[in-house]
């Protein structure tokens, strides 16, 4: 039985009958029925971390809100852009109930005056039913004045974003949502102070995933969470699976599942019995590639123990190459992503994405020189850390990686 | 042809303005209304959403400019995303999207002859597992392959080809 992909055990359960019938907005009367500070607890105490990628401590990101503050919101960050991300998708699609209940319950954790969901342009079709959703649960009193008769109250709203990966990025997708360009913002000040979120209000922002697990937090309990996944990975992930494998899909296990129990027994082991499986992207285009090495198949898929591989389990959008695949044309293709995607605001990533680029284009031409592969790695080296955002640094990772793991792909296309 | 006075677009645009602290948020909301009304977004459409959000209209641009969904010419009335990325392209999707740009006779980029269909290559679209796949006007169609691309486009044609009402 799944916990968040529920659209795959219960027929209907997008409606919203069903998903009643199904315990749904059980966990939402029950922190109704807990002072906020209590919600924040077992959420603090069941371990859930950020599924958006960076994987920090969800509980502890809603208690930096300040109470006092009279003005604040939640912002769930459904702009799925990742290379390889489809996780968001299927959670909205198949299941939307249990995204506006874990939203509910995080604004009335930090006692929100609205939810705004950003939903990446593409997404117009989710848009609509959530639209629908929502109007069904504001009949049912559980959104707009006085949900359940609780004497809270709160909004939810959907926000369409129209093409641009950057708005992933939380400071971004805030200057989206009040009208400006989705570009980052200097911080301090943070989404979660003063000044720093939406509209200038203190401000949560929070993934699709990360949210959806909140239900059954407060409807199981912390201890039912924390007894899913690993010491410092508690509860499940929906891992997305593209590339050379024979059934590539989301696939919902506990966190500290290991690739090989993913990639062989759920997704059918690699596409072509005798092209074995050569290299991994295990966060999509922005984390660090590894050789899929049997080290590597073995490695549970935790935020602590993919760190002992020297990558991250991030958003677990993994995109599995077999031994067909010149890792050169990886880097090429996961740069041209960054060079459009970059936002343009900081030096280093406009103009660093876009002579990796061109650079990378000429090594693949065998116009190149072993002194190209050096100077792409030292233009990605001084990328990395010096922008606003994380995009620099994930811009400079496929160039550094792939160079590091797989240099004889890069030698085969150029003269010493 | 507009957007301001228009009953079809009267309940959106409050829907929007009600919706955020500030009109300026209202930016993206309407910018895709004008796009709706006018098939791309133009210099009219530019300035109604200026005029509805007391914005400067270079202000709205801006925003139409920065953001891939928001076309600035005018387009077919199919506009076709075909995802290139790498999860796509490890599933045949270059060799997929080489094949339809020939196939209408199109660049990246370009409009078909009789003007029905706009083709450009996009960045992830959050379907790496149902790949080749495009979306046709913002709406998913996935798993293709050759066949099924040319049966749609067969579909679209005849579709493009009947009469249109006049209260449509």
């Amino acid at each position: 039985m799944h916990i968040l992909l529920r659209g795959r055990d219960i027929a209907n359960i997008k409606e919203l009958a069903t998903y009643e019938r199904h315990d749904g907005f059980t966990g939402l009367k029950r922190a109704l029925a807990m002072t906020p500070a209590e919600v924040i607890d077992v959420v603090k105490a069941s371990g859930l971390r950020g599924r958006g990628g960076a994987g920090f401590p969800t509980g502890v990101k809603w208690s930096f809100i300040p109470q006092h503050e009279p003005v604040k919101y939640v912002t769930v960050n459904a702009d799925e852009s990742e290379t390889g991300t489809f996780k968001d998708r299927e959670i909205m699609e198949e299941n939307p109930y249990q995204l506006i209940e874990g939203s509910l319950i995080c604004a009335y954790a930090i006692q929100a005056k609205a939810v705004y969901i950003y939903l990446r342009g593409e997404f117009w079709d989710i848009g609509d039913q959530l639209d629908a959703c929502i109007e069904a649960l504001r009949e049912r009193n559980m959104v707009g004045r006085n949900i359940l008769g609780s004497g809270y109250d709160c909004e939810v709203y959907t926000h369409l974003g129209a093409g641009a990966y950057i708005c992933g990025e939380e400071s971004a997708l805030l200057n989206s949502l009040e009208g400006y360009l989705g570009q980052p913002r200097v911080r301090p000040p943070f989404p979660a102070q003063k000044g720093g979120g939406l509209y200038k209000e203190a401000t949560v922002v929070n993934n699709v995933e990360t949210l959806a697990n909140v239900p059954f937090i407060m409807r199981e309990g912390a201890e039912a969470f924390k007894a899913i996944g690993t010491e410092q990975s508690a509860g499940p992930k929906i891992y997305c699976v593209s590339g050379h494998v024979k059934r590539p899909g989301n696939y919902e296990l506990p966190m500290g599942a290991t690739f090989r129990e993913l990639l062989f027994d759920h997704a059918g082991g690699p596409l072509h019995d005798n092209r074995p499986f050569k290299a991994m992207l295990p966060s999509g285009g922005s984390g660090p590639i590894v050789p899929l090495s049997d080290e590597v198949l073995d490695t549970p898929m935790s935020y602590e123990h993919t760190a002992d591989i020297g990558t991250i389990i991030g958003s677990a959008s993994i995109i599995i190459m077999d031994e067909s695949v010149d890792i050169t044309w990886v880097a090429s293709k996961v740069t041209k992503f960054f060079a459009h995607e970059s936002c343009g605001k900081c030096t280093p990533c406009r103009e660093g994405t876009y002579w990796l680029d061109k650079v990378i284009d000429r090594i693949l031409d065998g116009r190149g020189s072993a002194e190209d592969v050096k100077r792409i790695a030292d233009v990605a080296e001084n990328m990395a850390g010096a922008t606003l955002c994380a995009l620099g640094d994930f811009a400079a990772n496929p160039i550094i990686h792939t160079i590091r793991h797989f240099p004889d792909d890069f030698a085969q296309h150029v003269q010493a | 042809m507009a957007i301001i006075g228009n009953p079809k677009y009267e309940a959106r645009v409050n829907h929007h303005l009600a919706k955020y602290e500030t009109k300026r948020s209202a930016v993206m909301p309407l910018l895709y209304i004008a796009q709706e009304e006018y098939g791309w977004v133009n210099s009219d459409g530019i300035s109604e959403v200026a005029e509805i959000l007391n914005l400067d209209p270079t202000q709205v641009k801006s925003i139409a400019g920065f953001y891939t969904m928001y076309s600035e010419k005018p387009k077919g009335k199919y506009w076709l995303h075909v995802c290139t990325d790498l999860p796509c392209a490890l599933s045949g999707a270059d060799e997929f999207y080489d094949w339809l740009k020939a196939e209408l006779g199109v660049e990246d980029g370009a409009t078909s002859e009789d003007g029905l269909f706009t083709v450009e290559h996009v960045m992830c679209l959050a379907a790496c597992d149902k790949a080749p796949m495009l979306q046709c006007n913002f709406r998913y169609v996935e798993n293709l392959d050759q066949d099924k691309m040319r049966e749609l486009l067969a579909k679209w044609r005849q579709e493009a080809a009947q009469p249109v009402l006049a209260d449509e």
